[in-house]
């Protein structure tokens, strides 16, 4: 591919996608927001899980977490436009900071258990701590965001507003993943114990990456409270965590882009089916899981195998070394 | 003359034992399950949540021993045929990551949790305690309920059961040396499967017990499955993968941290709960009486 | 700048087992030392120690000066230790030349942004030439053959300039004999500041190469000294047959196993 073809196609999306509120309904319009903000979730959760190889079943805490800092900002100090969608990011790098030093410590099934802990912890602070962020009611009242002291309520100004900020956090994610940063991310998703030996510092990439991941959860967070205008702890709940991994891996693995386009498919199924599921979404959840793990193995094993195959014959790395202990 | 604290104090450890105890029933399958099979089953609350309403729609609502009974019969009888299906739909996957399991299993819990919520509505259905254990008992001047009481008499000798049988059988010695080293049990020319299988149908077996022994304390209402499910994964991870020692310490740890934490700090149980995670993986990082073998995966 | 590598009393358990025992090994600085001894002597387990893949039970691990046995294994690779891995531990999804540019980009600043080292691009062609890979650039891992993956192995370990050289797995195990020869002439090609410690079984291969052999067996070192020396030995041959032919001594575990 030339750089003039490899340019076309990320700029027709970027015009196609600006010009959604010219062509579409408000209804779309307004679906099409939410595939943003939960796109860039999700694009967030395949840095860890499809470039990293980091599987994290908690990544909804970082973007709740967002969500509710942006929101109480917003309602409380200042709706002025990038001021809480700051707020969202850092306070998502911030708790991802605070809580990825352990579960980046671990690999395997540790590091699922322990984000699945993670998530379900920062999910019931949220509930109990009820002054700040309304418990179970959630937080309401969250003012629209300002431009230059104009309230973005509208559908197709909110729809441009969360528009350019999705732009800014992909191309965040795009950037590193393209980065000698990311490719030794990929490395590590390889074959950890080999960038060791290389003299990469591991667990210190895994945390920087983990933090990265979170801040833009944060932010994709901080847009949910700017467009929902509420955020309730279902927000930052393991559903929707599931619902983001279910997104990356539909997506196909290692695939920034290819999760956005997961996270489409997740939002107009859940929002079509959904009213007429009468709350029992959840069935239909688990009812896709499970025909997505037996149905699209190469979706899902992707995750560990990205664009070639890994090779048969060579074998895993040994866990302790031969000399000296093997029978 | 003791102090007033000391009574309020003296209840929540009670109330702490009584849930370690109900967390060492959950937790010990989970533990088994994970270090034996390297499954992480997410369905294992799914399944204790179908215990607690088999105890209430059994027997719950006018208890008798008949019904409580026979209802630890027919959980058991859920159980051992549920463990064995996940047993089955798990085999597909064996050669696949981690992660593939863990969605698979969840998936099950969400259906099964969200036909359970079908079946039996979204309200907290409470459950009585059998008669006889249903009044309150006065230790050191506190009315105690009886039916914790007994509920910590369940869980020691269930303890010292499950020591016994892993420590002193047959059984016990291939449990131990299946957490260490997977192939040994093909090696000795036992059939990994039917381990795997009734490996499955005991742990679960033991969760849906576990739900019916849980019923009059916890009721048993929509969202009560994950919830147990966290705290029996930080029991296990605490407590290290496979070990029924570690499953008994993590669970009577955790049991006295959520009933202290609620008691004192209730806004800060949760940062408890992560906080002693974080502690001992910090300073354990396979958990406490990790097998030794298991640090290898 | 030339290093050594000493070990003093350097052991490592695994439960009971002692896998490593009471271990002093002097690698001169330039020297080549060929580490032999039957499987199961601590080969693997001592080059761990040295690499710190694992931590040492007791005893230091000293890279010319300085006390390393304390030292991650990621800043004692970035001390200048290199190694090629059991197994021919490779990046799977990932082409030969970026299996090359991961261990090339480690020497200059890890950038979070992308840009264009085109100076990185000439290195790796440059790797790949010396170790006969040229023109294997876009090649997944899973489409080389065996020679191949362990000659990748070779030009990874070789991008990071190192002072120390740790060759694990038997560098010419299942090479064909052209390949086997160009992987001589390549050790023999490093630059005398270069130390390297190898292991390996085949004989003729050790006292073509090394400069000094140390024999390991059961975890001990039973003998070090120079290939001469070594050959010459009646304490390895008694150690191990009685008598006979050393060659078969140095397979005879590995027959059982």
């Amino acid at each position: 591919m030339t750089s003039f073809t490899r340019w076309l196609v990320p700029l027709g999306v970027a015009i196609a996608l600006a010009a959604v509120p010219l062509f579409l309904a408000p209804y779309a319009t307004t679906t099409m927001t939410r595939i943003l903000v939960f796109g860039l979730l999700a694009a967030s959760l395949a840095l860890l899980v499809g470039i990293t190889g980091l599987p994290s079943l908690g990544h909804a805490a970082y973007f709740g977490v967002g969500a509710y800092a942006g929101g109480w900002f917003a309602a409380n100090v200042s709706a002025q436009a990038p001021l809480s969608l700051l707020v969202a990011a850092v306070a998502g790098g911030i708790a991802a900071a605070a809580t990825g030093w352990v579960a980046v410590r671990s690999s395997g099934v540790f590091f699922l258990v322990l984000t699945l802990a993670i998530g379900e912890i920062v999910h019931q602070v949220v509930e109990s701590w009820e002054s700040v962020t309304g418990g179970s009611n959630g937080l309401y009242g969250i003012p629209a965001t300002t431009v230059g002291g104009a309230p973005v309520d509208d559908v197709a100004p909110l729809y441009w507003f969360v528009l350019l900020a999705f732009g800014v956090g992909f191309a965040a994610l795009w950037l590193v993943a393209r980065s000698p940063f990311g490719r030794a991310l990929r490395g590590i998703h390889d074959n950890e114990s080999r960038m060791r030996a290389l003299g990469y510092p591991t667990s210190l990439y895994k945390y920087a990456v983990f933090v990265i991941a979170g801040t833009v959860a944060g932010l994709a967070g901080g847009l949910l409270a700017a467009q929902q205008r509420l955020v309730t702890p279902e927000d930052l709940g393991f559903t929707t965590a599931a619902l983001a991994l279910l997104a990356v891996i539909i997506g196909g693995a290692g695939s920034l882009w290819g999760a956005c386009v997961g996270a489409a498919l997740v939002i107009v199924v859940r929002d079509a089916l959904g009213p007429t599921l009468d709350g029992h979404g959840p069935l239909l959840l688990g009812v896709v899981f499970i025909l997505v793990v037996y149905l699209m193995p190469r979706g899902v094993a992707g995750i560990r195998l990205r664009r070639r195959p890994a090779e048969p014959d060579v074998a895993e790395p040994e866990p302790v070394p031969s000399g000296g202990v093997r029978r | 003359m003791v102090p007033a604290w000391f009574d309020a104090v003296f209840v929540s450890i009670l109330n702490g034992a009584a849930i370690g105890c109900l967390l060492f029933i959950l937790a010990v399958g989970l533990s088994l399950v994970f270090g034996m099979m390297d499954v992480l089953n997410l369905a294992h609350g799914a399944i204790f949540l179908a215990g607690a309403y088999i105890g209430w729609w059994v027997g719950g609502q006018s208890p008798t021993w008949a019904g409580f009974l026979v209802a630890i019969g027919i959980a058991t009888l859920f159980g051992v045929v549920s463990g064995g299906a996940l047993s089955a739909v798990t085999e597909p996957l064996r050669n696949r990551s981690h992660l593939d399991q863990a969605l698979l299993t969840l998936g099950i819990a969400l259906v099964l949790a969200e036909l359970l919520a079908l079946a039996f509505g979204s309200d907290v259905r409470s459950v009585g305690a059998p008669p006889g254990l249903n009044g309150a008992v006065t230790i050191l001047g506190n009315a105690y309920p009886t039916y914790r009481l007994a509920l910590i008499g369940v869980g020691v000798v269930l303890a010292v059961a499950l020591w016994l049988l892993v420590s002193r059988t047959m059984v016990g010695a291939i449990i131990r040396g299946t957490v260490n080293d997977r192939e040994m049990i093909s090696a000795i020319g036992i059939d990994e499967r039917k381990v795997k299988l009734a490996v499955f149908a005991v742990g679960s077996a033991l969760a849906a017990v576990a739900g019916v022994l849980g019923g009059p304390i916890y009721g048993a209402a929509p969202g009560l499955d994950a919830t147990v499910l966290i705290l029996a994964l930080v029991v296990v991870v605490i407590g290290g993968l496979g070990s029924v020692r570690g499953a008994l310490v993590g669970a009577l740890v955790i049991g006295q941290i959520e009933s202290l934490g609620r008691a004192l700090f209730a806004d800060a149980t949760s940062f408890i709960l992560f906080g002693s995670l974080a502690l001992v993986l910090v300073l354990r990082p396979r958990g406490l009486f990790a097998a030794p073998g298991v640090a290898a995966r | 700048m030339t290093v050594s590598l000493t070990c003093r009393g350097l052991s490592r358990d695994f439960g009971a087992l002692r896998a490593v025992d009471d271990v002093d090994l002097y690698v001169g600085p330039g020297s080549r030392h060929a580490l032999i001894g039957p499987n199961g002597a601590g080969k693997s387990t001592l080059m761990s120690l040295v690499t710190g893949a694992l931590s040492a039970s007791s005893g230091t691990v000293r890279l010319g000066d300085t006390d390393i046995t304390r030292v991650p294994e990621a800043r004692r690779a970035r001390l200048g230790i290199s190694q090629t891995m059991q197994h021919a531990s490779l990046f799977p999804s990932m082409t030969v030349a970026e299996n090359v540019l991961l261990a090339v980009q480690r020497h200059g600043r890890i950038s979070p942004l992308p840009r264009r080292h085109p100076e990185y691009t000439a290195r790796v062609g440059e790797l790949l030439a010396r170790t006969g890979l040229d023109g294997r650039d876009d090649v997944g891992v899973s489409g080389l053959s065996h020679g191949e993956r362990k000659q990748l192995e070779l030009a990874v370990a070789l991008a990071g300039d190192p002072r120390l050289l740790l060759l694990l797995d038997e560098p010419a195990a299942g090479m064909s004999p052209a390949e086997s020869a160009r992987l001589v002439r390549l050790i023999e090609e490093l630059p005398d500041e270069v130390t390297v410690l190898f292991i390996e079984h085949d004989l003729d291969l050790v006292f073509a190469l090394a400069t000094e052999v140390t024999v390991l067996h059961l975890g001990r070192v039973l003998l070090s000294g120079t290939p001469d020396e070594v050959r010459a030995s009646e304490a390895v041959q008694q150690a191990y047959l009685g008598a006979g032919r050393t060659e078969e001594l140095f397979w005879s575990e590995k027959a059982e196993a």
